[in-house]
C-alpha cells in the first residue's frame, strides 16, 4: 500500500529508518532477515550438535545400500537385494498408483453425485445428501478403517471358493464364488482380477533396470495415432459442416475410427484374460489351496483408496453442486431462448462456465487425496512413508535424511498438480479489458 | 344485449378437483419421482439402496445388548434371546468404555468425590493424608478407591470425577461468547484472555503459579510498551516489549514460580501428558491448534500480499511447503526430527509437539482462506482507508480485517472441522485419539477382543455430530452476518 508524503525537507536521519515509510520497509525487511538467518542456523547448530552427540552424520548414501526387506505390492522389479533407493521409488510408484485410481473413482463417483444431489428427484438427492453429509463430516481414517475391516472380516476365505466332491456329486454350489460375471475374485486376504495375457507378445527390454513392455507401448501408440487421426476426421467433418451447413453422420466412424485399430493389434497378439480360480481336476473337484491366475490387489490398497475415493467424492460433489448453481439462471434460459437443446445447453453454455469454478477446488481436492495417501500406515500399505519413511527410517537410523527427502517428494508433487492448475487458471481467465 | 340471451350465468362455478393423477400425493410422486424413465430408475435404484440398507442394519440394531461385560456374554445374550446365528450390535462396550473415548485415561479426582460424597468413610479411612498421602500403602488406597467405585452414584464418578476437564470445557463456552456474540459486554473478552492460561492450569494441574507467572510475561510487555509508547513510537515499544517479556520468560519464570510456590503453595494434583486421550485430546488440540493459527494466519496472510519481496517470499514459502506436505509427515517432524532441531536435553511434551506442528499446519490453511477474504474486498475499501489517513494497522483493524474475516468464516470453520478430524492422525505418533487409540487399547482387553464394528460406530457418530453441528453453526453465522442485501 503506497502512502503519499512529502518530499523531505531536510537531510537524512537515522530516525527516518523507521518513521519514514520511504525507508520503513527496507528497515524491516534488514531486520525480519536478520532474524531469519539467525533462526536458521540456531537450528542448523542445534542440528550439527545434537548429530555429533548422537554419534551420526548427515548423508545420503544409505540410499545406495542393500534394503533388505521385502514389499508385497511391486510395480517395478524388487528383491531385498535392491537398494534403499530402488525400495523408496517403490513406494512413490504404490502412492502415485493408490492416487491414480483414487483421484478417478472419486472425479467419477462425485460428478455422479454432485448432479444426482442437484436432481428433482425427492428420494435420490435426499440420499445423495446424505452420502455427502455422512463422509465429509467423519475423519477419513474412520472410513479407511472401516474398509479395512469390511474387506477382511466379512468377506469368504479362500477354501470356501473350493468345490468339492461331495459338491459334484450332490451338484450343490461352493460357499462362496467370483462376482462381476466369475471375473473377481474377493477373500478375505485380498481381491484377485483378471490378468490381460498375450499368446504372441513382442517382447520387451529393461532400460536402466526398469522393464519396458513393447507390447504395451504398441497399444499405447496404436491408440495415440487413433486419437490424432480422429482430431483430423473431426476437422474435417466441421469444415464440411460450415461449407454445406450439414454435418455428417460421425458417430459410428468415430468408434471406428478409435477402437478399431487397437482392438486389431489385441487380437493379432493373441489377448486374452486369465480368470482366477481353483485348479480343477477333470471332475471339476478343485485343487490345491489358494487361487492361480489373475492379479492379487492386496486389501490394504483397496482398502485405502476405495476409503479416500469415497470420503473425496463427497467434497468433490458439493464442489460440482456449487459450481453448477454458480451459474446463474439467465444463462439456461438465454440458451434455451436461442433455441438450444438441454444436451446442448449443458455443453455449450453450462459446462464450459461451470468448469472454471469446478476445476481449481476440484484439483485441490486432488492434492489433498494426494497427500492423504500417506494415512496407508494405518492399513500398512507399503507408499513413501511406509519405505522410506517406514522401515528405511527404522533400518537405517536416518531419521533425518529420510523426512526430508519424503518431504520434498510430497512437496514436488503437489507442486507438480498446483501448477497444473495454474496453468489451467490462466487458460480460462476471463479475459478482462 | 342482455335480452337476447337466454341464459347468463351470473355467479362462479366452483373450481373443479383436478384430476387424481394431478394432485395429491400422486402428483408429487409423478413429478419428484417418477417423470421419466431415467427419473423412475433412479427412484428404483434408491430405494432398493434404501431398502438393503435397513434390511442389514434394522435387525443388527434391533438386537442391540447394552449390558454385558465381554464379548462372548454379549453374544450369549444374543443367541439367547434371538436364536442362534441372530447377528446384533454389542453397545455393552461403549456403556463400559466411553469414558475412556471421552477423557482417554485422565485420572479421576476420587479425592475429591470422597470428600463431598463419602464424608464419613473417609473421615473413618483417615482423611486425605489416610487414604491419597504419599506414605499410605498403595493396596490401601486401591481398595478404597474400588469401594468408592462400587458405591458411588453417575453423578459422583463422572461429573465430581472428571470435573477438571469438564470445568475447562464449560469455561471454553464463555471464552467463546464474547468473540462470537457482538451484544455481550466487551470486557468479557479478558476472560478471553485469560483462559488459556486457566484451561492449561485445570487440565495439566500443577502449581498454579506456572500459568499465574506466565501471564505475568505479558503483564510486563503491557508495562514497557506503555511506558515507551511516547518516547519511542509504537513500533519499537512493542518490540522492547516482546524482548522484555521473552526475557522474563527464559529467566524470570522458574525462580518467580518457585518463590511463589513456597511462599503460597497452591495448586492442583499435576496430571501427565499421557494420560490425555480421547475427545479431550482431539478437542485440546483442535482448539488450541485453531485459536493459536488464526493470529498466525492473519499475519501470514498479510505477509503473502504485502509489499516487502522478502516477506512475501518468507511467507509464501511457509505457506506452499506446510500446505505441500501430509500432514502426517509434519506429526512424524514432531515426533521424530524437533529432537535434532531443538538444543540438545531439550524434549519437551509430545503434546505440546504435536500441537505447535499442528498448528503450522492449520496456520497455512486458514491463512489462504483469509487470503481469499482480503481478495474478496473491493479495492475501494483499501483505498477509502487510505483517504481517510489511516495507517496500515489502523486500516486492517478498523476496515479491512472486520469484513475479510466475515467473508472468512464458512472457510475457517471448515478448516477448523478438517484439522478436528485430523486430530485422528495423532494415534501414528503414540498418542491416544478417540478413533484408532482409544479402539486399540480397548480391543486389546481380552473381555473385548474381536469388537469391530461398534466402537467405529460409536466414534464416528460422535465426530459426525460434533462436525455437522459446527457446519450448520458456520451457515447460521454467515447468514447472521450477511450485511448485504441480494
Amino acid at each position: 500500500m503506497a502512502f503519499a508524503s512529502d518530499a523531505p525537507k531536510d537531510a537524512f536521519r537515522l530516525s527516518m529508518l523507521i518513521y519514514d515509510t520511504r525507508y520503513r520497509s527496507i528497515t524491516i525487511q534488514v531486520i525480519v532477515l536478520f532474524l531469519v538467518l539467525l533462526f536458521l542456523s540456531w537450528l542448523v547448530n542445534n542440528t550439527i550438535i545434537n548429530l555429533e552427540a548422537k554419534d551420526r552424520t548427515f548423508d545420503f548414501g544409505f540410499l545406495f545400500n542393500r534394503a533388505g526387506y521385502d514389499i508385497n505390492q511391486t510395480l517395478i522389479p524388487y528383491t531385498n537385494d535392491s537398494t534403499h533407493l530402488r525400495a523408496a521409488t517403490i513406494g512413490l510408484l504404490n502412492t502415485l498408483l493408490s492416487a491414480l485410481v483414487g483421484c478417478t473413482i472419486a472425479t467419477v463417483l462425485g460428478v455422479v453425485i454432485g448432479v444426482l444431489r442437484l436432481s428433482k428427484n425427492w428420494l435420490v438427492s435426499r440420499l445423495m445428501t446424505l452420502y455427502v453429509e455422512m463422509f465429509r463430516n467423519v475423519p477419513v481414517l474412520l472410513w479407511i478403517l472401516l474398509a479395512a475391516t469390511i474387506l477382511s472380516e466379512t468377506m469368504p476365505e479362500p477354501k470356501d471358493f473350493k468345490v468339492t466332491q461331495a459338491m459334484v456329486d450332490s451338484g450343490a454350489d461352493p460357499a462362496a464364488s467370483n462376482i462381476l460375471f466369475g471375473t473377481v475374485a474377493i477373500t478375505n486376504r485380498s481381491s484377485l482380477i483378471p490378468a490381460p495375457l498375450l499368446e504372441r507378445p513382442l517382447g520387451g527390454m529393461e532400460i536402466a533396470s526398469i522393464p519396458v513392455n513393447f507390447s504395451l507401448l504398441a497399444v499405447l501408440a496404436v491408440f495415440a495415432a487413433s486419437i490424432y487421426a480422429h482430431a483430423r476426421f473431426l476437422r474435417r467433418v466441421k469444415a464440411v459442416q460450415e461449407e454445406t451447413g450439414i454435418r455428417p453422420v460421425t458417430w459410428w466412424k468415430s468408434l471406428a475410427i478409435l477402437f478399431v485399430p487397437v482392438i486389431a493389434l489385441l487380437l493379432a497378439m493373441g489377448f486374452h484374460l486369465e480368470l482366477p480360480g481353483f485348479p480343477t481336476d477333470a471332475n471339476g473337484v478343485s485343487k490345491g489351496f489358494n487361487f492361480k491366475g489373475g492379479i492379487e490387489v492386496l486389501h490394504s490398497f483397496t482398502a485405502l483408496t476405495t476409503a479416500l475415493a469415497l470420503y473425496t467424492a463427497a467434497f468433490i460433489a458439493e464442489i460440482v453442486r456449487s459450481g453448477i448453481m454458480a451459474i446463474s439462471r439467465g444463462q439456461s434460459e438465454a440458451a434455451a431462448a436461442l433455441g438450444l437443446r438441454p444436451g446442448r445447453t449443458m455443453t455449450l453454455v453450462i459446462l464450459p462456465q461451470a468448469l472454471r469454478v469446478i476445476v481449481p477446488p476440484l484439483i485441490s481436492q486432488y492434492l489433498n487425496l494426494t497427500k492423504n495417501t500417506s494415512l496407508a500406515i494405518a492399513v500398512s500399505y507399503m507408499d513413501l512413508r511406509g519405505t522410506l519413511g517406514g522401515i528405511t527410517l527404522n533400518q537405517t537410523g536416518k531419521e533425518l535424511e529420510c523426512m526430508l527427502l519424503m518431504m520434498a517428494i510430497y512437496l514436488v508433487i503437489s507442486l507438480i498438480i498446483s501448477s497444473l492448475m495454474n496453468v489451467f487458471n490462466r487458460a480460462v481467465k476471463l479475459k478482462e479489458r | 344485449m342482455a335480452d337476447d340471451l337466454i341464459f347468463v350465468r351470473t355467479e362462479m362455478l366452483p373450481p373443479r378437483d383436478p384430476p387424481v393423477a394431478q394432485a395429491g400425493a400422486v402428483r408429487w410422486l409423478r413429478e419428484n419421482r417418477f417423470s421419466g424413465p431415467l427419473n423412475t430408475i433412479l427412484t428404483l435404484l434408491g430405494l432398493l439402496a434404501t431398502a438393503w440398507l435397513l434390511l442389514h442394519l434394522v435387525p443388527w440394531l434391533m438386537h442391540s445388548v447394552w449390558n454385558a461385560n465381554s464379548l462372548t456374554e454379549c453374544r450369549q445374550i444374543i443367541a439367547a434371546t434371538w436364536g442362534e446365528g441372530a447377528s446384533g450390535a454389542c453397545w455393552a462396550v461403549v456403556r463400559e468404555r466411553w469414558p475412556q473415548y471421552v477423557f482417554g485415561f485422565y485420572p479421576q479426582d476420587f479425592a475429591l468425590i470422597a470428600r463431598l460424597s463419602f464424608a464419613d468413610q473417609y473421615a473413618a479411612a483417615g482423611g486425605y493424608e489416610g487414604v491419597f498421602g504419599a506414605a499410605v500403602n498403595g493396596t490401601v488406597r486401591e481398595a478404597f478407591i474400588a469401594d468408592l467405585r462400587a458405591n458411588a452414584g453417575a453423578f459422583d464418578l463422572y461429573v465430581l470425577g472428571y470435573w477438571r476437564p469438564i470445568l475447562a470445557f464449560v469455561l471454553m463456552f464463555g471464552a467463546l461468547a464474547p468473540v462470537l456474540f457482538t451484544a455481550l459486554p466487551r470486557k468479557m473478552i479478558w476472560f478471553s484472555l485469560l483462559y488459556p492460561a486457566l484451561a492449561f492450569w485445570l487440565l495439566w494441574g500443577g502449581t498454579v503459579w506456572t500459568p499465574v507467572v506466565a501471564l505475568m510475561g505479558f503483564g510486563v510487555m503491557a508495562v514497557v510498551f506503555s511506558l515507551l509508547k511516547d518516547r519511542l513510537g509504537v513500533p519499537v515499544s512493542a518490540g522492547l516489549g516482546l524482548v522484555a517479556a521473552t526475557l522474563w520468560w527464559l529467566f524470570a519464570q522458574a525462580p518467580v514460580t518457585g518463590a511463589l510456590q513456597s511462599a503460597l503453595p497452591f495448586g492442583l494434583e499435576s496430571v501427565d501428558s499421557d494420560r490425555f486421550g480421547g475427545f479431550l485430546l482431539s478437542i485440546v488440540i483442535g482448539v488450541t491448534a485453531i485459536s493459536a493459527s488464526l493470529p498466525m494466519g492473519i499475519l501470514l496472510a498479510l505477509g503473502r500480499r504485502s509489499d516487502m519481496l522478502l516477506v512475501r517470499t518468507l511467507s509464501v514459502g511457509f505457506i506452499e511447503f506446510i500446505r505441500g506436505v501430509p500432514l502426517i509427515t509434519l506429526l512424524f517432524t514432531a515426533s521424530l526430527l524437533l529432537q535434532y532441531f531443538l538444543p540438545p536435553g531439550n524434549n519437551f511434551d509430545i503434546i505440546l509437539r504435536v500441537i505447535i506442528l499442528v498448528t503450522f499446519f492449520a496456520a497455512a490453511y486458514i491463512a489462504e482462506v483469509i487470503r481469499g477474504g482480503l481478495a474478496a474486498l473491493p479495492r475501494g475499501q483499501y483505498e477509502a482507508a487510505d483517504a481517510l489517513g489511516l495507517d496500515y494497522w489502523q486500516a486492517q483493524r478498523l476496515i479491512i480485517m472486520p469484513q475479510a474475516l466475515k467473508i472468512s468464516i464458512p472457510g475457517i470453520v471448515s478448516s477448523f472441522i478438517g484439522l478436528f478430524k485430523d486430530t485422528t492422525l495423532v494415534a501414528f505418533v503414540g498418542l491416544m485419539d478417540p478413533l484408532k487409540g482409544i479402539t486399540g487399547v480397548v480391543r486389546a482387553d481380552i473381555d473385548w477382543k474381536g469388537i469391530y464394528w461398534e466402537p467405529y460406530i460409536f466414534a464416528g457418530a460422535l465426530f459426525f455430530l460434533i462436525c455437522f453441528g459446527m457446519s450448520r453453526y458456520s451457515m447460521w453465522l454467515e447468514r447472521r452476518l450477511k450485511t448485504d442485501h441480494r
